[in-house]
């Protein structure tokens, strides 16, 4: 054996002794022999999670505190200061994230997913609310949303809205709650923390288009007020539902109503339901006429918008990551385009196979086929029914609080001449 | 007449209360179950990483949350550092027109022949990842893209995340927030 041979062989056993020492490192950290310190690499931690708990408290004790206020004091005053902090604390102070409305994507995800596991604050924020909005109606809306109080405060020159263009309107956020689910059920997006517009104005800092859609916002708010919580808010849905069968709810007069007339016009978000006075009166059989005509509407409602959205799955699947991917890598391998996208070069580099990602993808888009279904029935239901609210009048003798569509904000009880 | 139909609405309306106070109940218990962790954050793989740039540019934030961290215990102190330098430089100085990273964010200090300690300077990281994807490609792969949870707001859906080519964020506890590569004898 040669010399140089020999040396080679020594210098290549060395370095393989020295590359299983140091594991993948190509250059093996120095030996320094003139004392010098290596420096620590500082890893800040996150909020600590004392924090976590106190934000929790500070929730439980302001919902306590405004349904106090709302049910027993009854001061719109005492209303309007919790709203105050708590545009402070959950907005500027908490940047609007953690907030209910967006965690109910969070419980979706949570639930379609076992593999996700929604810590506990996620959890309380969705369930605490919607507790007690079953006892005690909307007093979470009232004043401890922060994006509910960002626009209350804006609201100066509230105008009235007809009342089939608010119902037409109040359709949007059963949409964009039907949307919110299946892109969260699918683990795709969270929309409604991607559109959210006032979260650009808690952290002072967001994009464009953010300032532009929240600003926007704030200035409709003046005239139509809390635009965002009448017309899009998809977890305002589910308060809505809830708060419909609340044991206790707000009221404008504390005792019996005297049909004043004073609190007709005080509430800016058209939720107090007039007297519909003795002609609205519909007879039995002309009910139940409309009853069974409804009946039968309803189930054809569903059934052509289920299919409707049926028909659009596959855009709608797109949102998904795994399904883009598996598309854009079926498109590649059809194409002559010398430009890879990121995306396929970043699934080439991971090792994992196509198969696999095609069977996911596949699975995936077989979710959205069912989904599509149940979010199109969905809405046909909600429009049917909202058909069914606009001509079928219940008939009433006071002016009452809409249990639904009232944020409990305490402005009409001002305007009551009934103080006992 | 009334009185019996106003019986029979809170009757119903005391059902569906009950009804949906069970629901929630249920899926309140059903969540408790599968819980995990008491908080999350977000957080980079770096095995997953391709150092798209995208940190840079999809963080809510106007500058990025997500910096540049340098694991010094993977550091090869080399002169040719191919995180710090520029790939075709004339010079190897530490001119400007000779660094990689867009806003000179890497100091460069003297320790041994012919050692040098590069150091972060997390102010004017952007994190670009343009110096993780040199270190990665030639050099010992020190240099690594995590998310600073002092600056990270925690969104509940990251919007970089969202853009992420390689899907490498994830959800991660709190408890251990960073998921460094070599680090503690890994």
């Amino acid at each position: 054996m040669k010399k140089s041979t020999q040396v080679a062989l020594i210098l290549l056993i060395t370095s393989l002794i020295a590359f299983n020492l140091f594991g993948v490192q190509r250059f093996p950290r120095p030996e320094f022999e003139n004392g010098y310190q290596q420096p620590e690499t500082i890893l800040n931690a996150p909020r600590a999670l004392f924090f976590e708990y106190f934000d929790l408290a500070v929730l439980i004790g302001s919902l306590s505190l405004i349904t106090w206020l709302i049910l027993k004091k009854r001061s719109r005053k005492a209303v309007f200061w919790v709203m105050i902090f708590s545009l402070l604390y959950f907005g500027f102070y908490r940047k609007g994230c953690i907030c209910p409305v967006g965690s109910l994507q969070n419980v979706t995800l949570a639930l379609f997913n076992p593999e996700y596991s929604l810590p506990i604050n996620g959890i309380a924020f969705f369930i605490i609310p919607l507790v007690f909005t079953l006892f005690f109606g909307r007093t979470f809306c009232a004043g401890v949303c922060p994006l509910g109080a960002i626009q209350d405060v804006f609201a100066l020159r509230p105008v009235s809205l007809k009342s089939w263009v608010q119902s037409l309107l109040g359709l949007i956020p059963f949409i964009y709650l039907g949307l919110a689910v299946l892109f969260a059920a699918t683990a795709s997006d969270f929309i409604v923390c991607r559109y959210d517009p006032f979260v650009g104005f808690f952290r002072h800092n967001a994009s464009f288009m953010m300032f532009a859609i929240g600003g926007i916002l704030l200035f409709i708010s003046v005239f139509i007020a809390r635009p965002y919580c009448r017309f899009l808010c998809p977890y305002g849905v589910l308060l809505n539902l809830v708060s419909r069968f609340s044991k206790k709810h707000l009221t404008i007069a504390p005792s019996a109503c005297i049909s004043c007339r004073l609190c007709e016009n005080s509430c800016p978000f058209g939720a107090i339901d007039k007297p519909t006075g003795a002609k609205f009166k519909q007879p039995s059989n002309v009910l139940v006429k409309k009853l069974i005509l409804y009946c039968l509407i309803i189930p054809f409602l569903m059934a052509v918008c289920g299919w409707t959205a049926s028909k659009y799955y596959e855009s709608f699947a797109k949102v998904n990551f795994k399904v883009k991917l598996a598309t854009e890598i079926m498109q590649s391998k059809n194409s002559e385009s010398e430009v890879i996208p990121l995306e396929i070069t970043a699934f080439r580099s991971s090792g994992n196979s196509e198969e696999v990602l095609f069977e996911e993808a596949k699975v995936i888009l077989n979710r959205f086929y069912l989904g599509n279904w149940f979010l199109g029935g969905f809405i046909g239901l909600v429009f049917g029914l909202t058909l069914a609210r606009l001509t079928i009048i219940p008939y009433k003798t006071d002016y009452t609080t809409n249990k639904g569509t009232c944020f409990s904000c305490a402005r009409c009880v001002d305007y009551c001449p009934v103080k006992e | 007449m009334d009185n019996k139909k106003l019986n029979r609405r809170e009757f119903i309306n005391k059902g569906v209360r009950i009804g949906i106070g069970v629901g929630i109940g249920v899926i309140g218990y059903e969540l408790l179950s599968r819980t995990l962790s008491s908080k999350t954050v977000w957080q980079i793989d770096p095995a997953k990483c391709i150092q798209c740039g995208k940190c840079a540019t999809s963080c809510v934030l106007e500058q990025s949350a997500v910096k540049c961290l340098h694991v010094y215990q993977m550091c090869g102190y080399c002169d040719l550092c191919s995180g710090y330098l520029r790939p075709e430089t004339k010079e190897l100085t530490t001119g400007a027109e000779n660094q990689l990273c867009p806003t000179s964010a890497i100091e460069r200090k003297y320790i041994d022949d012919p050692y040098f300690e590069y150091h972060i300077n997390e102010e004017l990281c952007i994190g670009c990842g343009k110096c993780v994807k040199g270190c990665g490609a030639f050099g010992n792969g020190s240099l690594q893209l995590q998310v600073q949870h002092e600056l990270c707001v925690n969104c509940n859906q990251c919007a970089i995340a969202r853009e992420c080519p390689s899907e490498a964020f994830s959800r991660v506890p709190a408890s251990s927030p960073y998921l460094l590569k070599g680090f503690g004898g890994k």
